[in-house]
């Protein structure tokens, strides 16, 4: 079938005794995308994986990758992805080299071949230096960068990343960043799962948000943000000037903030399209300048919260820098 | 049951060559193992050395042989008992796996899934060879002596080494039922024990009780060390029972190996696949 989605997936259920970890889930990422699947602890987001790399069967549903299904021809769809999953999957008394030797040897390439292409890994991933330590001396963010390149070993087209940065610092976070942009760059097709909003918001095109087993919202990342909460006004204005408040009233949703000195107002405003073109002429028919003006759209924090009214475990996706002024 | 699904399951018969790389990749990565920790080897060098000495020396002082010394009796019992024993390393060793994440990028690879088991199974008849060298060095040191050729007293140890890699295909479906490590090895002493030790290894089963003695003829390790004794030309008091497997010791051995064998690679198959899918 031409036009065919690289992962595909409609109603899968899988039950564990009484839990149902998946209650009916549909999916489709067209080649050479990126979908992050965003949720929190429990919501599914393991087991589609599971299920979708051949490790675990549906109850009900069924899935295919690279257009071969996924409980009828495992053998194929095993040739055709990477997998990289939480718990890294590494063998901690294999040096780094000899991890991706073995993975490469297994998964079909001759013995040159491999060793070749391990140590093409190991550069690109920065890890050439402990090539030849045991792994269990590795830290995590080496770990999770060894565990990508199992996966990337045979440039397999489809790649499943299960919380690829969970528990790493920000600056291990930022290069698992940089590796899998790299990996798109080589036209993968990319699932991977996050409970960082921010690393969904930077890296998919697509974001499919689970709660409970289920899909709950679907679409870009700006989409979703445009489709739930209002976005966040921040006006600076060039002297205090009270009667700014009411000239901005028509686009403002609830109460606007003034800060100490009087110059600085924030306010949640209507989210439609020119919002700032508009603030900015409603201050200058008052009469008032304007030093700066911003316009933030909502975080997936937000986004997450509407859908579910529950607030996510994430902190750090929040907070956004001060305003600069002009 | 099984069967259909593994079938489907796996690659077309046809990729022989693959097949075999992929088991000589992991026994090499089994190989890595026992050179990093090579204290995972103690249950087939200093284990087989201390039970020879204990044995011939302490044992040996009171238990007359009716044609022979006791260290001519012995070391066909200390091989039986110290290679049966070295198999409870692959219940371990499979344990330890299941228990890694390890083995699921394993199940996500195009792989043959069996290779995981025979790699398994292969590495544990190379350290069982490392075992019997150093039984018979031990013995030889002690003033073990066979009576007959080197192609016979090889027959022998062959023989005790197939029974090894039948029972260590036992112990991998140990393995693969046990939640833990602690559990195989505790499960494999259990069954282990009185496997080695109700038999004809150490001690002429004339001396027994009458039920306990039809139990230890009937043992497989008593056909294997019978056929042993018969091989290395060593005193061999169970010759003089009448039971079918003393008086056949070496076909027994070879019929245990195979009866093992043809029910527990299978079952070690299904229960694999068992145990790795949800």
């Amino acid at each position: 079938m031409p036009g065919r989605a690289m992962i595909e997936a409609e109603g899968l259920v899988k039950r564990y005794g009484a839990t149902v970890a998946l209650a009916g889930v549909d999916l489709s990422v067209p080649a050479g995308a990126i979908l992050g699947v965003l949720g929190p602890n429990g919501a599914g987001k393991t087991t589609a994986i599971r299920i979708l790399t051949t490790l675990s069967h549906p109850d009900e549903g069924r899935a295919s990758v690279a257009g071969f299904d996924v409980t009828a021809q495992p053998t194929e769809v095993r040739r055709r992805i990477g997998v990289a999953a939480q718990s890294t999957t590494l063998d901690e008394l294999l040096t780094g080299r000899q991890n991706l030797e073995m993975i490469g040897q297994l998964s079909g390439l001759r013995r040159s071949g491999a060793r070749q292409r391990a140590t093409d890994l190991l550069e690109r991933l920065e890890l050439s230096d402990a090539a030849d330590r045991q792994t269990r001396g590795y830290s995590g963010g080496m770990r999770r960068r060894l565990d990508l390149g199992a996966s990337m070993i045979m440039r397999p087209p489809v790649l499943f990343l299960d919380e690829p940065t969970t528990g790493l610092d920000p600056v291990s976070r930022l290069g698992i960043w940089d590796v899998i942009r790299g990996m798109v760059g080589d036209g993968c097709t990319v699932l991977l799962t996050t409970q960082y909003l921010d690393e969904a918001d930077h890296l998919a095109d697509q974001i499919a948000v689970f709660d409970r087993g289920r899909v709950i919202a679907s679409g870009t990342p700006q989409q979703l943000k445009s489709e739930t909460g209002s976005a966040r006004l921040e006006v600076t204005l060039s002297a205090p000037r009270p009667e700014a408040i009411p000239a901005l009233q028509p686009l403002l949703e609830g109460e606007a903030h003034v800060s100490h000195d009087g110059r600085r107002l924030r306010a949640a405003v209507l989210n439609q399209e020119g919002i700032a073109t508009a603030a900015v002429r409603a201050l200058d028919r008052a009469g008032i300048l304007v030093d700066d003006v911003q316009v933030h759209q909502p975080s997936l924090d937000d986004v997450f919260l509407a859908l579910t009214g529950r607030e996510t475990a994430d902190e750090e996706a929040a907070h956004e820098p001060e305003a600069a002024t002009a | 049951m099984s069967v259909r699904t593994i079938a489907i399951d796996d690659q077309p018969p046809a990729r022989l060559g693959r097949r075999l790389r992929e088991i000589l990749v992991l026994i090499r990565r089994n190989l890595v193992h026992i050179l990093r920790e090579p204290m995972q080897l103690s249950d087939v060098t200093v284990q087989p050395i201390l039970f020879t000495l204990l044995f011939i020396f302490v044992f040996g002082s009171g238990i007359p042989i009716p044609g022979g010394s006791y260290t001519d009796f012995a070391l066909a019992g200390l091989l039986g008992m110290n290679l049966v024993m070295s198999s409870n390393g692959t219940a371990v060793g499979l344990t330890t796996d299941l228990n890694t994440g390890l083995i699921d990028r394993f199940r996500a690879l195009p792989m043959w899934r069996p290779s995981i088991l025979i790699a398994r199974s292969v590495t544990d008849l190379l350290s069982a060879l490392v075992c019997a060298i150093i039984v018979i060095l031990a013995g030889l040191v002690v003033g073990w002596r066979p009576s007959t050729g080197i192609i016979s007293v090889a027959a022998g140890v062959a023989i005790a080494l197939l029974f090894t890699y039948a029972i260590c295909w036992a112990f991998g479906c140990v393995g693969l039922v046990a939640k833990n490590v602690e559990a195989a090895m505790s499960i494999g002493f259990i069954v282990l024990l009185p496997l080695a030790f109700v038999s004809n290894a150490m001690v002429p089963t004339q001396g027994m009780p009458a039920w306990l003695r039809v139990i230890a003829d009937w043992n497989p390790v008593s056909a294997v060390t019978s056929a042993c004794r018969q091989l290395f030309g060593n005193p061999n008091p169970s010759a003089l029972i009448q039971d079918w497997p003393m008086q056949h010791p070496v076909t027994a051995a070879l019929l245990w190996s195979a009866a093992l064998l043809a029910i527990c690679v299978p079952l070690a198959v299904y229960l694999f696949r068992r145990r790795t899918s949800d």
